[in-house]
């Protein structure tokens, strides 16, 4: 097992790439040794391919299909040690993805959670409104993606309230008075994009009511999910709260289920920054090889954090851009990136079908 | 009740669950003191002693003793 409690001591983005290039190439062998070593699938994966476990470099560590964890539980521990099965959301008719977490590794991802979170938020703790119903966060035992989101942006909040009934109708009264006791405080809210944009902005236009959040910070991801056909930019989504609610401070971040903790939060200049916890990889379609900056490709993405299952080094269904190293003008170091998009059908063809097993 | 009394009460009204062996109850020990038991004890020990936890506090409060030590930063009007 990786022992990154000297990261956990270090700001969030403070290695520029030649530095983080250095501990990753020092790690992530480590990483897929430790892999190859406690999964057998992921063993045979790395056999079949005779991959040479001494490689360092970055690029040429080894990347599974996101969509291997929909068919396969690529755990490396035992099972009595399994602590929390967190399940992707999923989209209709698709298998979920099933990451299996051990203690360690479940408090790993909390950490650095918060580590990233407060570096975009000099806030340390404040009032929460919640962009969901308290339901999803009721079962313990199925846990969801979204639910994992919540429960961990939710140590960021004192007060908490839940903008949702079970049905998803805004709380219209709840909300209001949770916004009246903590005037003149800054508010977190936090939310599925989806669900913000579905059930918070459209029930407002449709009730024609206009909600002040301008003393308001939104955190919200996860992306449209089922609701593709009413996805809206990221510049339509933002123009539209402030327009409804006089919400200004909008981010969005870019995370998944198999990655949970490490992930990228957008900055003022509206890109997603790597922490040093995490890296990532744009790639062509054709031959996977890797892109220019400014080239639209297939988003690979690495994590430090994935120690008890193998999702160390993924490749998404997600199309983005590098969009530069290290001079940010937000003054964060590393890679920072935009997300375009989705590889096309991505759930019926992906590279998983060539992968043998058995 | 003394503070113990209502600082051991917070840990048992969070997980609702009695605690033998209280003093050696660590994160994630029993089943209850998971990730969602950790949001209801932070909210549990803010509402009792009236105070509002640093975010560090927060994710160091990983055992029973060591709440009881982030607790004597806090002016909790004793």
């Amino acid at each position: 097992m990786l022992d990154l409690s000297f990261l956990l001591d270090k700001d969030a983005f403070s290695f520029d790439n030649i530095r983080k290039r250095a501990i990753y190439k020092e790690l992530l062998p480590q990483l897929v040794k430790h892999h190859y070593d406690n999964c057998l699938d992921y063993k045979k994966m790395l056999d079949v391919q005779s991959y040479d476990l001494s490689i360092s470099i970055l690029e040429d560590i080894p990347f599974l299909p996101v969509s291997l964890f929909k068919k396969y539980e690529l755990k490396s521990m035992l099972d009595l040690d399994v602590y929390k099965v967190l399940k992707s959301s999923g989209t209709t008719g698709q298998n979920v993805s099933k990451i299996y977490l051990d203690k360690n590794n479940a408090a790993l991802q909390q950490k650095v959670l918060l580590k990233i979170v407060s570096d975009f938020c000099q806030i340390t703790r404040n009032p929460m409104l919640i962009l969901d119903t308290s339901e999803t966060i009721k079962n313990r035992l199925n846990f969801s993606a979204r639910s994992a989101a919540i429960l961990g942006f939710s140590l960021f909040g004192t007060d908490k309230c839940f903008a949702f009934d079970n049905d998803f109708k805004l709380d219209l009264s709840a909300v209001n008075l949770f916004l009246e006791k903590h005037r003149g405080k800054q508010i977190m809210l936090f939310g599925f994009t989806f669900i913000v944009w579905k059930y918070l902005y459209k029930q407002l236009v449709m009730q024609g009511i206009k909600l002040d959040l301008s003393d308001c910070i939104l955190i919200h991801g996860g992306g449209w999910k089922k609701l593709k056909d009413e996805a809206v930019s990221n510049t339509e989504f933002k123009s539209s709260l402030k327009k409804q609610t006089s919400l200004k401070n909008i981010y969005d971040y870019y995370g998944m289920a198999e990655q949970t903790g490490s992930i990228y939060l957008e900055c003022s200049e509206g890109h997603l920054h790597c922490s040093i916890f995490s890296e990532i990889i744009i790639r062509n379609a054709t031959d996977f090889s890797e892109c220019n900056i400014g080239e639209i490709g297939i988003v690979q993405v690495v994590s430090l954090l994935a120690q008890s299952y193998c999702g160390h080094s993924l490749l998404t269904e997600d199309l983005g851009k590098l969009i530069g190293i290290d001079d940010c003008k937000c003054g964060r170091k590393g890679k920072y990136f935009n997300i375009t998009g989705r590889v096309e059908k991505s759930d019926d063809r992906g590279c998983s079908d060539t992968y043998e097993f058995n | 009740m003394t503070f113990l009394e209502k600082y051991s009460k917070a840990f048992e009204d969070s997980f609702d669950t009695k605690i033998e062996n209280i003093e050696e109850l660590t994160y994630q020990s029993i089943p209850e003191w998971d990730s969602i038991g950790h949001l209801f004890l932070i909210s549990n020990l803010e509402e009792v002693f009236n105070i509002t936890f640093d975010l560090d506090d927060v994710t160091d409060m990983s055992s029973f003793n060591k709440g009881l030590e982030i607790l004597e930063k806090y002016d909790l009007g004793l």
